[in-house]
Protein backbone atom coordinates (compact mmCIF):
# COMPACT_ATOMS: atom_id res chain seq x y z
CA UNK A 1 0.00 0.00 0.00
CA UNK A 2 2.93 2.28 0.77
CA UNK A 3 4.93 1.33 -1.99
CA UNK A 4 1.46 2.02 -4.10
CA UNK A 5 1.23 5.36 -2.57
CA UNK A 6 4.94 6.35 -3.31
CA UNK A 7 5.03 5.52 -6.60
CA UNK A 8 1.98 7.36 -7.37
CA UNK A 9 2.44 10.38 -5.47
CA UNK A 10 4.45 12.40 -7.70
CA UNK A 11 2.58 11.91 -10.65
CA UNK A 12 -1.00 12.61 -9.25
CA UNK A 13 0.69 15.86 -7.04
CA UNK A 14 2.19 17.17 -10.62
CA UNK A 15 -1.58 16.31 -12.05
CA UNK A 16 -3.42 17.96 -9.45
CA UNK A 17 -4.14 21.42 -10.92
CA UNK A 18 -5.62 19.30 -13.87
CA UNK A 19 -7.15 16.92 -11.97
CA UNK A 20 -9.37 19.67 -10.26
CA UNK A 21 -10.58 22.01 -13.01
CA UNK A 22 -11.21 18.83 -15.49
CA UNK A 23 -13.71 17.81 -12.29
CA UNK A 24 -15.12 21.36 -11.25
CA UNK A 25 -14.36 23.16 -15.11
CA UNK A 26 -15.21 20.15 -17.70
CA UNK A 27 -17.09 17.20 -16.29
CA UNK A 28 -18.93 18.59 -14.36
CA UNK A 29 -20.47 21.12 -16.38
CA UNK A 30 -20.45 18.71 -19.52
CA UNK A 31 -23.08 16.54 -17.14
CA UNK A 32 -24.89 19.52 -15.44
CA UNK A 33 -25.36 21.20 -18.93
CA UNK A 34 -27.02 17.59 -19.79
CA UNK A 35 -29.33 17.81 -16.99
CA UNK A 36 -29.93 21.22 -17.50
CA UNK A 37 -31.17 20.46 -20.82
CA UNK A 38 -33.99 18.82 -20.02
CA UNK A 39 -35.04 21.44 -17.34
CA UNK A 40 -36.59 24.66 -17.28
CA UNK A 41 -34.47 26.98 -15.31
CA UNK A 42 -34.25 30.75 -15.34
CA UNK A 43 -31.97 31.23 -12.46
CA UNK A 44 -34.43 32.69 -9.91
CA UNK A 45 -36.25 29.15 -9.28
CA UNK A 46 -34.30 25.95 -8.97
CA UNK A 47 -34.31 23.63 -12.25
CA UNK A 48 -37.93 22.05 -13.20
CA UNK A 49 -38.03 18.87 -15.18
CA UNK A 50 -39.57 18.78 -18.24
CA UNK A 51 -38.15 15.81 -19.63
CA UNK A 52 -37.32 16.22 -23.43
CA UNK A 53 -40.08 19.54 -24.03
CA UNK A 54 -36.68 21.30 -24.76
CA UNK A 55 -35.92 19.32 -27.74
CA UNK A 56 -38.87 19.06 -29.04
CA UNK A 57 -40.19 22.51 -28.83
CA UNK A 58 -36.87 23.40 -30.58
CA UNK A 59 -37.33 20.83 -33.65
CA UNK A 60 -40.98 21.23 -33.73
CA UNK A 61 -42.03 25.19 -33.29
CA UNK A 62 -38.43 27.13 -32.94
CA UNK A 63 -38.32 28.54 -35.72
CA UNK A 64 -35.54 30.87 -34.63
CA UNK A 65 -33.44 27.85 -33.92
CA UNK A 66 -33.80 26.62 -37.97
CA UNK A 67 -32.98 29.97 -38.74
CA UNK A 68 -29.40 29.21 -37.03
CA UNK A 69 -28.77 26.23 -38.18
CA UNK A 70 -29.25 27.51 -41.85
CA UNK A 71 -26.91 30.67 -41.32
CA UNK A 72 -24.21 28.49 -39.47
CA UNK A 73 -24.63 25.92 -42.06
CA UNK A 74 -24.30 28.23 -44.26
CA UNK A 75 -21.37 30.35 -43.66
CA UNK A 76 -19.28 27.02 -42.24
CA UNK A 77 -20.32 25.21 -45.91
CA UNK A 78 -18.69 28.48 -48.06
CA UNK A 79 -16.53 30.15 -45.50
CA UNK A 80 -14.87 26.27 -44.79
CA UNK A 81 -13.91 25.54 -48.51
CA UNK A 82 -12.88 29.06 -49.51
CA UNK A 83 -10.63 29.57 -46.59
CA UNK A 84 -8.77 26.48 -47.49
CA UNK A 85 -8.61 26.59 -51.23
CA UNK A 86 -6.92 30.31 -50.56
CA UNK A 87 -4.78 29.03 -48.24
CA UNK A 88 -3.42 26.40 -50.07
CA UNK A 89 -3.12 28.46 -53.08
CA UNK A 90 -1.01 30.82 -51.33
CA UNK A 91 1.19 27.83 -49.79
CA UNK A 92 1.57 26.51 -53.35
CA UNK A 93 3.05 30.27 -54.50
CA UNK A 94 5.38 30.24 -51.38
CA UNK A 95 6.63 26.98 -51.68
CA UNK A 96 9.67 25.87 -53.20
CA UNK A 97 12.01 29.00 -52.51
CA UNK A 98 10.72 32.48 -53.17
CA UNK A 99 12.59 35.31 -51.74
CA UNK A 100 11.89 36.86 -48.81
CA UNK A 101 9.25 33.92 -47.67
CA UNK A 102 9.39 35.11 -43.65
CA UNK A 103 7.99 38.73 -44.98
CA UNK A 104 4.87 36.88 -46.91
CA UNK A 105 4.48 34.38 -44.39
CA UNK A 106 4.40 37.07 -41.72
CA UNK A 107 2.00 39.07 -43.85
CA UNK A 108 -0.53 36.57 -44.94
CA UNK A 109 -0.80 34.94 -41.42
CA UNK A 110 -0.80 38.96 -39.07
CA UNK A 111 -5.07 38.81 -40.42
CA UNK A 112 -5.39 35.16 -38.36
CA UNK A 113 -3.54 36.35 -35.19
CA UNK A 114 -5.50 39.94 -35.43
CA UNK A 115 -8.99 38.39 -36.54
CA UNK A 116 -11.05 37.28 -33.71
CA UNK A 117 -10.42 40.68 -31.96
CA UNK A 118 -13.11 43.31 -31.72
CA UNK A 119 -10.86 45.76 -33.11
CA UNK A 120 -11.21 43.59 -36.70
CA UNK A 121 -14.85 43.01 -36.64
CA UNK A 122 -15.42 46.89 -35.91
CA UNK A 123 -12.65 47.37 -38.84
CA UNK A 124 -15.47 45.34 -40.74
CA UNK A 125 -18.48 47.17 -39.98
CA UNK A 126 -17.11 50.08 -41.62
CA UNK A 127 -15.69 48.63 -44.26
CA UNK A 128 -19.17 47.36 -45.56
CA UNK A 129 -20.78 49.87 -44.53
CA UNK A 130 -22.99 51.44 -47.52
CA UNK A 131 -20.38 54.91 -47.68
CA UNK A 132 -17.42 52.01 -46.91
CA UNK A 133 -14.20 51.27 -48.40
CA UNK A 134 -15.52 47.94 -50.21
CA UNK A 135 -18.58 49.84 -51.91
CA UNK A 136 -16.28 52.67 -53.21
CA UNK A 137 -14.06 50.13 -55.27
CA UNK A 138 -16.83 48.61 -56.09
CA UNK A 139 -17.88 51.57 -57.99
CA UNK A 140 -14.82 51.78 -60.19
CA UNK A 141 -16.62 49.53 -62.10
CA UNK A 142 -19.84 51.47 -62.50
CA UNK A 143 -21.71 48.94 -60.14
CA UNK A 144 -23.50 50.52 -56.83
CA UNK A 145 -22.82 48.09 -54.44
CA UNK A 146 -25.34 46.92 -51.44
CA UNK A 147 -26.25 47.71 -48.05
CA UNK A 148 -23.93 44.67 -47.16
CA UNK A 149 -24.63 44.54 -43.97
CA UNK A 150 -28.23 45.95 -43.51
CA UNK A 151 -29.90 43.76 -46.72
CA UNK A 152 -30.54 40.35 -45.22
CA UNK A 153 -29.46 38.88 -48.81
CA UNK A 154 -25.54 39.85 -48.16
CA UNK A 155 -24.92 40.63 -44.88
CA UNK A 156 -23.73 36.94 -44.18
CA UNK A 157 -21.03 37.43 -47.04
CA UNK A 158 -19.24 39.77 -45.17
CA UNK A 159 -18.58 37.58 -42.37
CA UNK A 160 -17.28 34.76 -44.88
CA UNK A 161 -14.88 37.27 -46.01
CA UNK A 162 -13.56 37.84 -42.59
CA UNK A 163 -12.90 34.10 -42.11
CA UNK A 164 -11.48 33.74 -45.69
CA UNK A 165 -8.94 36.57 -44.95
CA UNK A 166 -7.62 34.37 -41.70
CA UNK A 167 -6.17 32.01 -43.69
CA UNK A 168 -3.09 32.24 -42.30
CA UNK A 169 -2.94 28.55 -39.60
CA UNK A 170 -4.42 26.16 -42.55
CA UNK A 171 -1.58 28.26 -44.90
CA UNK A 172 1.61 27.46 -42.67
CA UNK A 173 0.36 23.90 -41.69
CA UNK A 174 -0.20 23.59 -45.85
CA UNK A 175 3.27 24.79 -46.42
CA UNK A 176 4.82 22.16 -44.04
CA UNK A 177 2.90 19.56 -45.78
CA UNK A 178 4.18 20.45 -49.30
CA UNK A 179 7.70 20.62 -47.81
CA UNK A 180 7.48 17.17 -46.99
CA UNK A 181 6.18 16.30 -50.89
CA UNK A 182 9.73 14.86 -53.16
CA UNK A 183 10.72 16.92 -55.29
CA UNK A 184 12.00 13.83 -57.49
CA UNK A 185 7.97 13.02 -58.16
CA UNK A 186 7.28 16.31 -59.96
CA UNK A 187 10.78 15.79 -61.79
CA UNK A 188 9.33 12.59 -62.82
CA UNK A 189 6.06 13.81 -64.11
CA UNK A 190 7.42 16.75 -65.98
CA UNK A 191 9.75 14.13 -67.93
CA UNK A 192 5.87 12.34 -68.92
CA UNK A 193 4.95 15.60 -69.75
CA UNK A 194 2.67 16.24 -67.34
CA UNK A 195 1.53 19.75 -67.24
CA UNK A 196 0.83 22.02 -63.72
CA UNK A 197 -3.16 20.55 -63.44
CA UNK A 198 -2.26 16.77 -64.00
CA UNK A 199 0.79 17.79 -61.70
CA UNK A 200 -1.78 19.33 -59.21
CA UNK A 201 -3.96 16.77 -59.12
CA UNK A 202 -1.84 13.94 -60.10
CA UNK A 203 1.11 13.95 -57.26
CA UNK A 204 0.16 17.30 -54.92
CA UNK A 205 -3.32 16.70 -53.78
CA UNK A 206 -3.01 12.93 -53.27
CA UNK A 207 0.14 13.31 -51.20
CA UNK A 208 -1.30 16.44 -49.38
CA UNK A 209 -4.95 14.44 -48.75
CA UNK A 210 -3.89 13.82 -44.86
CA UNK A 211 -2.84 17.68 -44.01
CA UNK A 212 -6.27 18.44 -46.15
CA UNK A 213 -8.10 16.60 -43.83
CA UNK A 214 -6.52 17.74 -40.85
CA UNK A 215 -7.74 21.49 -41.99
CA UNK A 216 -10.82 20.40 -43.07
CA UNK A 217 -12.17 19.18 -39.87
CA UNK A 218 -9.83 21.58 -37.68
CA UNK A 219 -11.58 24.84 -39.68
CA UNK A 220 -14.92 23.17 -39.45
CA UNK A 221 -14.88 22.90 -35.89
CA UNK A 222 -13.62 26.71 -35.51
CA UNK A 223 -16.38 27.57 -37.89
CA UNK A 224 -19.44 26.41 -35.71
CA UNK A 225 -18.05 27.67 -32.99
CA UNK A 226 -17.07 31.35 -33.99
CA UNK A 227 -18.87 34.19 -31.98
CA UNK A 228 -17.49 37.34 -31.58
CA UNK A 229 -17.31 38.74 -35.57
CA UNK A 230 -20.81 37.59 -35.47
CA UNK A 231 -21.87 38.89 -32.42
CA UNK A 232 -20.40 42.47 -33.30
CA UNK A 233 -21.09 42.72 -36.66
CA UNK A 234 -24.60 41.76 -36.04
CA UNK A 235 -25.33 44.33 -32.89
CA UNK A 236 -25.38 41.13 -30.89
CA UNK A 237 -28.73 39.95 -31.68
CA UNK A 238 -28.11 38.45 -34.93
CA UNK A 239 -29.46 41.53 -37.16
CA UNK A 240 -30.42 42.07 -39.72
CA UNK A 241 -33.94 39.93 -39.92
CA UNK A 242 -31.40 36.79 -37.91
CA UNK A 243 -29.45 37.01 -40.98
CA UNK A 244 -26.71 36.85 -38.79
CA UNK A 245 -28.10 34.74 -36.22
CA UNK A 246 -25.00 32.27 -35.79
CA UNK A 247 -25.69 29.13 -33.70
CA UNK A 248 -23.61 30.25 -30.80
CA UNK A 249 -24.74 34.06 -30.50
CA UNK A 250 -28.50 32.79 -30.50
CA UNK A 251 -27.30 30.49 -27.38
CA UNK A 252 -25.79 33.70 -26.02
CA UNK A 253 -28.84 35.40 -26.41
CA UNK A 254 -31.30 32.26 -25.20
CA UNK A 255 -28.28 31.95 -21.77
CA UNK A 256 -27.86 35.38 -20.88
CA UNK A 257 -30.45 37.75 -22.23
CA UNK A 258 -32.98 35.51 -21.71
CA UNK A 259 -32.29 33.66 -18.75
CA UNK A 260 -33.70 30.53 -20.65
CA UNK A 261 -30.59 28.16 -19.10
CA UNK A 262 -32.58 24.97 -19.47
CA UNK A 263 -33.49 25.43 -23.37
CA UNK A 264 -29.75 27.40 -23.80
CA UNK A 265 -28.41 24.23 -22.11
CA UNK A 266 -30.39 21.91 -24.77
CA UNK A 267 -29.02 24.41 -28.20
CA UNK A 268 -25.53 23.88 -26.41
CA UNK A 269 -25.94 19.85 -26.35
CA UNK A 270 -26.98 20.04 -30.00
CA UNK A 271 -24.45 22.04 -30.76
CA UNK A 272 -21.84 19.57 -29.66
CA UNK A 273 -23.78 16.36 -31.52
CA UNK A 274 -23.70 18.38 -34.48
CA UNK A 275 -20.15 19.34 -34.47
CA UNK A 276 -19.28 15.45 -33.21
CA UNK A 277 -21.49 14.30 -36.16
CA UNK A 278 -19.79 16.29 -39.07
CA UNK A 279 -16.12 15.59 -37.52
CA UNK A 280 -17.80 11.78 -37.55
CA UNK A 281 -18.82 12.21 -41.38
CA UNK A 282 -15.45 14.02 -42.29
CA UNK A 283 -13.67 11.24 -40.78
CA UNK A 284 -16.10 8.05 -42.43
CA UNK A 285 -15.59 9.86 -45.91
CA UNK A 286 -11.87 10.37 -45.25
CA UNK A 287 -11.40 6.19 -45.60
CA UNK A 288 -11.76 6.82 -49.87
CA UNK A 289 -9.73 9.89 -49.96
CA UNK A 290 -7.07 10.15 -47.66
CA UNK A 291 -4.23 7.73 -47.77
CA UNK A 292 -1.41 7.48 -45.38
CA UNK A 293 2.33 7.25 -46.49
CA UNK A 294 2.79 4.24 -44.22
CA UNK A 295 -0.84 2.72 -45.42
CA UNK A 296 1.07 1.57 -48.60
CA UNK A 297 3.47 -0.86 -47.12
CA UNK B 1 27.48 6.40 -82.61
CA UNK B 2 29.16 9.18 -84.41
CA UNK B 3 30.59 12.60 -83.01
CA UNK B 4 27.31 14.29 -85.10
CA UNK B 5 24.55 12.44 -83.37
CA UNK B 6 26.13 13.36 -79.87
CA UNK B 7 26.85 17.11 -80.36
CA UNK B 8 23.06 16.75 -81.75
CA UNK B 9 21.91 15.02 -78.65
CA UNK B 10 24.04 17.55 -76.28
CA UNK B 11 22.48 21.35 -78.35
CA UNK B 12 18.95 19.45 -77.89
CA UNK B 13 19.45 18.85 -74.15
CA UNK B 14 20.83 22.52 -73.50
CA UNK B 15 17.77 23.92 -75.85
CA UNK B 16 15.82 21.44 -73.38
CA UNK B 17 17.18 23.56 -70.43
CA UNK B 18 16.96 27.19 -71.67
CA UNK B 19 13.92 26.81 -72.43
CA UNK B 20 12.92 24.95 -68.81
CA UNK B 21 14.83 27.49 -67.32
CA UNK B 22 12.85 30.45 -69.36
CA UNK B 23 9.41 28.79 -68.58
CA UNK B 24 10.67 28.57 -64.67
CA UNK B 25 11.49 32.42 -64.62
CA UNK B 26 7.88 33.26 -66.54
CA UNK B 27 6.53 31.16 -63.70
CA UNK B 28 8.79 32.95 -60.84
CA UNK B 29 7.34 35.89 -62.42
CA UNK B 30 3.78 35.67 -61.80
CA UNK B 31 4.19 34.18 -58.35
CA UNK B 32 5.49 37.03 -57.49
CA UNK B 33 2.89 39.14 -58.59
CA UNK B 34 0.16 36.93 -57.45
CA UNK B 35 2.18 37.12 -53.73
CA UNK B 36 2.77 40.79 -54.00
CA UNK B 37 -1.30 41.51 -54.96
CA UNK B 38 -2.80 39.23 -52.18
CA UNK B 39 -0.35 40.63 -49.75
CA UNK B 40 -1.31 44.41 -50.38
CA UNK B 41 -5.21 42.98 -50.61
CA UNK B 42 -4.28 41.74 -47.06
CA UNK B 43 -2.52 44.24 -45.45
CA UNK B 44 -4.62 46.83 -46.85
CA UNK B 45 -7.36 47.35 -44.12
CA UNK B 46 -5.28 47.16 -41.58
CA UNK B 47 -3.32 50.12 -43.13
CA UNK B 48 -6.73 51.71 -44.28
CA UNK B 49 -7.46 51.42 -40.31
CA UNK B 50 -4.34 53.25 -39.17
CA UNK B 51 -4.36 55.95 -41.17
CA UNK B 52 -8.58 56.44 -40.64
CA UNK B 53 -7.16 56.75 -36.68
CA UNK B 54 -5.71 59.82 -38.17
CA UNK B 55 -8.05 61.15 -40.30
CA UNK B 56 -10.78 63.79 -39.28
CA UNK B 57 -14.68 62.57 -39.10
CA UNK B 58 -15.55 63.64 -42.86
CA UNK B 59 -12.22 62.48 -44.49
CA UNK B 60 -12.74 58.37 -43.34
CA UNK B 61 -15.58 57.45 -45.01
CA UNK B 62 -15.46 55.83 -48.82
CA UNK B 63 -11.82 57.54 -48.65
CA UNK B 64 -9.45 54.31 -49.92
CA UNK B 65 -5.91 56.49 -49.30
CA UNK B 66 -3.86 55.57 -47.30
CA UNK B 67 -2.27 58.78 -46.05
CA UNK B 68 -3.83 61.53 -44.01
CA UNK B 69 -4.51 64.61 -45.42
CA UNK B 70 -3.64 65.60 -42.45
CA UNK B 71 -2.70 64.64 -39.23
CA UNK B 72 -5.50 64.20 -36.53
CA UNK B 73 -3.55 63.42 -33.67
CA UNK B 74 -6.76 64.69 -31.64
CA UNK B 75 -8.38 61.62 -32.49
CA UNK B 76 -6.54 59.28 -29.81
CA UNK B 77 -7.19 61.78 -26.94
CA UNK B 78 -10.66 62.07 -27.92
CA UNK B 79 -10.82 57.78 -27.92
CA UNK B 80 -9.12 57.58 -24.58
CA UNK B 81 -11.86 59.41 -22.95
CA UNK B 82 -14.97 58.49 -25.26
CA UNK B 83 -16.32 56.16 -22.50
CA UNK B 84 -17.48 57.22 -19.82
CA UNK B 85 -14.20 54.89 -17.98
CA UNK B 86 -10.93 56.13 -19.20
CA UNK B 87 -8.97 53.76 -21.25
CA UNK B 88 -6.56 53.96 -18.34
CA UNK B 89 -8.73 51.78 -16.35
CA UNK B 90 -9.16 49.16 -19.46
CA UNK B 91 -5.70 49.07 -20.75
CA UNK B 92 -5.02 47.95 -16.49
CA UNK B 93 -7.88 45.61 -16.44
CA UNK B 94 -6.91 44.13 -19.43
CA UNK B 95 -3.29 43.48 -18.47
CA UNK B 96 -3.97 42.58 -15.01
CA UNK B 97 -6.57 39.78 -16.11
CA UNK B 98 -3.94 38.70 -19.19
CA UNK B 99 -0.74 38.46 -17.13
CA UNK B 100 -2.39 36.25 -14.26
CA UNK B 101 -4.06 33.89 -17.40
CA UNK B 102 -0.41 33.57 -19.19
CA UNK B 103 1.38 32.85 -15.38
CA UNK B 104 -1.52 30.83 -14.30
CA UNK B 105 -1.11 28.81 -17.81
CA UNK B 106 2.24 28.60 -18.09
CA UNK B 107 2.96 26.79 -14.37
CA UNK B 108 -0.26 24.27 -14.57
CA UNK B 109 -0.38 23.09 -18.18
CA UNK B 110 3.52 22.71 -17.69
CA UNK B 111 2.59 20.93 -14.46
CA UNK B 112 0.13 18.59 -16.32
CA UNK B 113 2.44 18.14 -19.31
CA UNK B 114 5.35 17.10 -17.05
CA UNK B 115 3.23 14.32 -15.78
CA UNK B 116 2.32 13.13 -18.66
CA UNK B 117 5.45 13.06 -20.48
CA UNK B 118 8.11 12.33 -17.28
CA UNK B 119 5.91 9.96 -15.24
CA UNK B 120 4.47 7.00 -14.77
CA UNK B 121 1.31 6.68 -12.38
CA UNK B 122 -1.46 4.34 -12.55
CA UNK B 123 -4.45 5.32 -14.49
CA UNK B 124 -2.10 7.81 -16.87
CA UNK B 125 -3.27 6.45 -20.18
CA UNK B 126 -7.33 7.04 -19.22
CA UNK B 127 -6.50 10.70 -18.18
CA UNK B 128 -4.07 11.44 -21.09
CA UNK B 129 -7.41 10.24 -23.35
CA UNK B 130 -9.66 11.93 -21.37
CA UNK B 131 -7.46 15.36 -21.38
CA UNK B 132 -7.11 14.85 -25.50
CA UNK B 133 -10.95 14.37 -25.41
CA UNK B 134 -11.22 17.90 -23.35
CA UNK B 135 -9.73 19.43 -26.86
CA UNK B 136 -13.12 18.30 -28.88
CA UNK B 137 -15.16 20.21 -26.40
CA UNK B 138 -16.76 23.44 -27.31
CA UNK B 139 -16.24 25.83 -24.86
CA UNK B 140 -20.22 26.92 -25.05
CA UNK B 141 -21.43 23.31 -23.91
CA UNK B 142 -19.48 24.00 -20.40
CA UNK B 143 -20.09 28.32 -20.63
CA UNK B 144 -23.85 27.98 -18.91
CA UNK B 145 -22.87 25.38 -15.66
CA UNK B 146 -19.92 27.27 -15.31
CA UNK B 147 -21.35 30.64 -15.24
CA UNK B 148 -23.88 29.03 -12.67
CA UNK B 149 -20.90 27.55 -10.71
CA UNK B 150 -19.07 31.14 -10.26
CA UNK B 151 -22.47 32.64 -9.54
CA UNK B 152 -23.34 30.89 -6.99
CA UNK B 153 -19.38 31.70 -5.71
CA UNK B 154 -19.90 34.83 -5.63
CA UNK B 155 -17.73 35.40 -8.13
CA UNK B 156 -19.50 36.83 -11.07
CA UNK B 157 -18.78 41.06 -11.65
CA UNK B 158 -14.62 39.56 -10.58
CA UNK B 159 -12.09 38.29 -12.46
CA UNK B 160 -11.89 35.40 -10.97
CA UNK B 161 -13.73 33.59 -13.05
CA UNK B 162 -11.71 34.54 -16.14
CA UNK B 163 -8.35 33.74 -13.76
CA UNK B 164 -8.66 30.67 -11.98
CA UNK B 165 -9.73 28.17 -14.67
CA UNK B 166 -6.02 29.61 -16.54
CA UNK B 167 -4.44 28.12 -13.31
CA UNK B 168 -6.23 24.53 -13.33
CA UNK B 169 -4.47 23.76 -16.38
CA UNK B 170 -8.30 24.55 -18.48
CA UNK B 171 -6.37 24.43 -21.60
CA UNK B 172 -5.38 21.21 -23.11
CA UNK B 173 -3.81 22.64 -26.15
CA UNK B 174 -1.40 24.01 -24.43
CA UNK B 175 -0.75 20.61 -22.30
CA UNK B 176 -0.43 19.06 -25.58
CA UNK B 177 1.92 21.03 -27.33
CA UNK B 178 4.48 21.06 -24.13
CA UNK B 179 3.79 17.23 -23.77
CA UNK B 180 4.82 16.99 -27.71
CA UNK B 181 8.12 19.04 -26.33
CA UNK B 182 9.14 17.38 -23.55
CA UNK B 183 8.84 13.94 -25.25
CA UNK B 184 12.34 15.45 -27.87
CA UNK B 185 14.09 16.18 -24.26
CA UNK B 186 16.72 12.89 -23.96
CA UNK B 187 15.39 10.82 -20.63
CA UNK B 188 18.98 10.04 -19.27
CA UNK B 189 18.74 13.88 -17.96
CA UNK B 190 15.92 12.43 -15.66
CA UNK B 191 17.50 9.31 -14.70
CA UNK B 192 20.84 11.05 -13.96
CA UNK B 193 19.34 13.57 -11.65
CA UNK B 194 17.23 10.40 -10.36
CA UNK B 195 20.37 8.68 -9.22
CA UNK B 196 21.86 11.10 -7.77
CA UNK B 197 18.57 12.01 -5.80
CA UNK B 198 16.91 14.45 -7.70
CA UNK B 199 13.00 14.39 -6.63
CA UNK B 200 10.55 14.78 -9.30
CA UNK B 201 9.86 18.51 -8.66
CA UNK B 202 13.78 19.29 -8.40
CA UNK B 203 13.86 17.34 -12.25
CA UNK B 204 11.20 19.36 -13.45
CA UNK B 205 12.26 22.92 -11.92
CA UNK B 206 16.04 22.32 -12.50
CA UNK B 207 16.11 20.35 -15.56
CA UNK B 208 12.64 19.96 -17.62
CA UNK B 209 12.09 23.64 -17.39
CA UNK B 210 15.32 25.08 -18.26
CA UNK B 211 15.50 22.95 -21.66
CA UNK B 212 11.78 23.86 -22.61
CA UNK B 213 11.74 27.98 -22.98
CA UNK B 214 10.81 27.84 -26.40
CA UNK B 215 7.98 25.67 -25.55
CA UNK B 216 7.14 27.75 -22.52
CA UNK B 217 7.82 31.13 -24.43
CA UNK B 218 5.08 29.75 -27.39
CA UNK B 219 2.62 28.93 -24.98
CA UNK B 220 2.97 32.09 -23.23
CA UNK B 221 2.71 33.87 -26.18
CA UNK B 222 -0.14 31.95 -27.65
CA UNK B 223 -1.92 32.66 -24.15
CA UNK B 224 -1.40 36.53 -24.20
CA UNK B 225 -2.82 36.98 -27.64
CA UNK B 226 -6.07 34.80 -27.21
CA UNK B 227 -6.56 36.35 -23.21
CA UNK B 228 -6.30 39.89 -24.77
CA UNK B 229 -8.61 39.26 -27.86
CA UNK B 230 -11.08 36.85 -25.25
CA UNK B 231 -14.29 38.43 -26.20
CA UNK B 232 -16.58 36.10 -24.52
CA UNK B 233 -15.55 34.97 -21.16
CA UNK B 234 -15.35 38.99 -20.46
CA UNK B 235 -18.61 39.37 -21.78
CA UNK B 236 -20.86 36.86 -19.68
CA UNK B 237 -18.55 37.77 -16.71
CA UNK B 238 -18.23 41.42 -16.55
CA UNK B 239 -21.07 43.74 -16.23
CA UNK B 240 -19.63 47.08 -14.98
CA UNK B 241 -17.93 49.27 -16.72
CA UNK B 242 -15.40 49.98 -14.79
CA UNK B 243 -14.40 46.23 -14.82
CA UNK B 244 -14.40 46.15 -18.23
CA UNK B 245 -11.39 44.64 -20.82
CA UNK B 246 -10.46 46.44 -23.62
CA UNK B 247 -12.36 44.31 -26.27
CA UNK B 248 -15.61 45.02 -24.02
CA UNK B 249 -14.74 48.49 -24.00
CA UNK B 250 -14.49 49.14 -27.43
CA UNK B 251 -17.96 47.21 -28.34
CA UNK B 252 -19.58 50.17 -26.31
CA UNK B 253 -18.22 52.28 -29.77
CA UNK B 254 -20.67 50.39 -31.78
CA UNK B 255 -23.79 50.18 -29.70
CA UNK B 256 -23.36 53.76 -28.88
CA UNK B 257 -24.81 54.74 -32.63
CA UNK B 258 -25.81 57.65 -32.27
CA UNK B 259 -22.54 59.33 -31.52
CA UNK B 260 -20.27 59.54 -35.00
CA UNK B 261 -16.77 59.28 -33.59
CA UNK B 262 -15.18 56.99 -36.20
CA UNK B 263 -11.65 58.44 -35.74
CA UNK B 264 -11.25 57.82 -31.81
CA UNK B 265 -12.97 54.02 -32.36
CA UNK B 266 -10.36 53.41 -34.99
CA UNK B 267 -7.49 55.24 -32.62
CA UNK B 268 -8.24 53.25 -29.78
CA UNK B 269 -8.81 49.71 -31.93
CA UNK B 270 -5.70 50.07 -33.30
CA UNK B 271 -3.73 50.45 -29.20
CA UNK B 272 -6.07 47.51 -29.25
CA UNK B 273 -4.47 45.15 -31.15
CA UNK B 274 -0.91 47.32 -30.88
CA UNK B 275 0.63 44.39 -28.28
CA UNK B 276 -0.28 42.06 -30.14
CA UNK B 277 1.12 42.96 -33.26
CA UNK B 278 4.78 44.14 -30.99
CA UNK B 279 4.51 40.54 -29.87
CA UNK B 280 3.52 39.35 -33.43
CA UNK B 281 7.06 41.40 -34.46
CA UNK B 282 9.07 40.10 -31.75
CA UNK B 283 8.20 36.55 -31.77
CA UNK B 284 7.38 35.78 -35.08
CA UNK B 285 9.37 32.63 -35.02
CA UNK B 286 8.01 30.98 -32.32
CA UNK B 287 4.54 31.93 -33.23
CA UNK B 288 5.15 30.08 -36.86
CA UNK B 289 6.92 27.10 -35.73
CA UNK B 290 4.19 26.96 -32.48
CA UNK B 291 1.44 26.46 -35.24
CA UNK B 292 3.44 24.07 -37.46
CA UNK B 293 4.08 21.71 -34.31
CA UNK B 294 0.26 21.92 -33.16
CA UNK B 295 -1.78 22.40 -36.17
CA UNK B 296 -3.85 24.55 -33.90
CA UNK B 297 -5.56 28.40 -34.59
Amino acid sequence: MEKFFRRNFAGYAFLAPWLIGFFLLALGPIVASLYLSFTKYNIVRPPQWIGLDNYFYMFQFDDRFKKALQVTFTFVVISVPAKLIFALAVAMALDKGVRAIGWYRALFYLPSILGGSIAVAILWRQLFDYNGVINAVVRWFGIDGPYWLSDPRYSLWTLIVLAAWQFGSPMLIFLAGLRAIPNDLYEAAEIDAAGPVRKFFAITVPLLAPVIFFNLVLQMIEAFKSFSGAFVISGGAGAPLDSLLFFTVYLYNEAFQFLRMGYASALAWVLLLIIALFTAIAFWTSKYWVHYENERG
Amino acid sequence: MTDATLSNTSALASQYRTLKLRRARRAGLLKHIFLIITSLIMIYPLLWMLSSSLKPENQIFGDLSLWPATFEWENYWQGWNALPVSFTTFFWNSTVVTVLSVIGNVISCSFAAYAFARLEFSGKTIWFALMMMTLMIPYHVVLIPQYLLFLQLGWVDTYLPLIVPRFLAGDAFFIFLMIQFFRQLPRELDEAAMIDGCSPFKIYWAIIMPLSLPAMATAAIFSFIWTWEDFLGPLVYLNDMKDYTVPLALRMFVSQDSVSQYGPMFAMSILSILPIILFFVVFQRLIIRGIAMSGLK
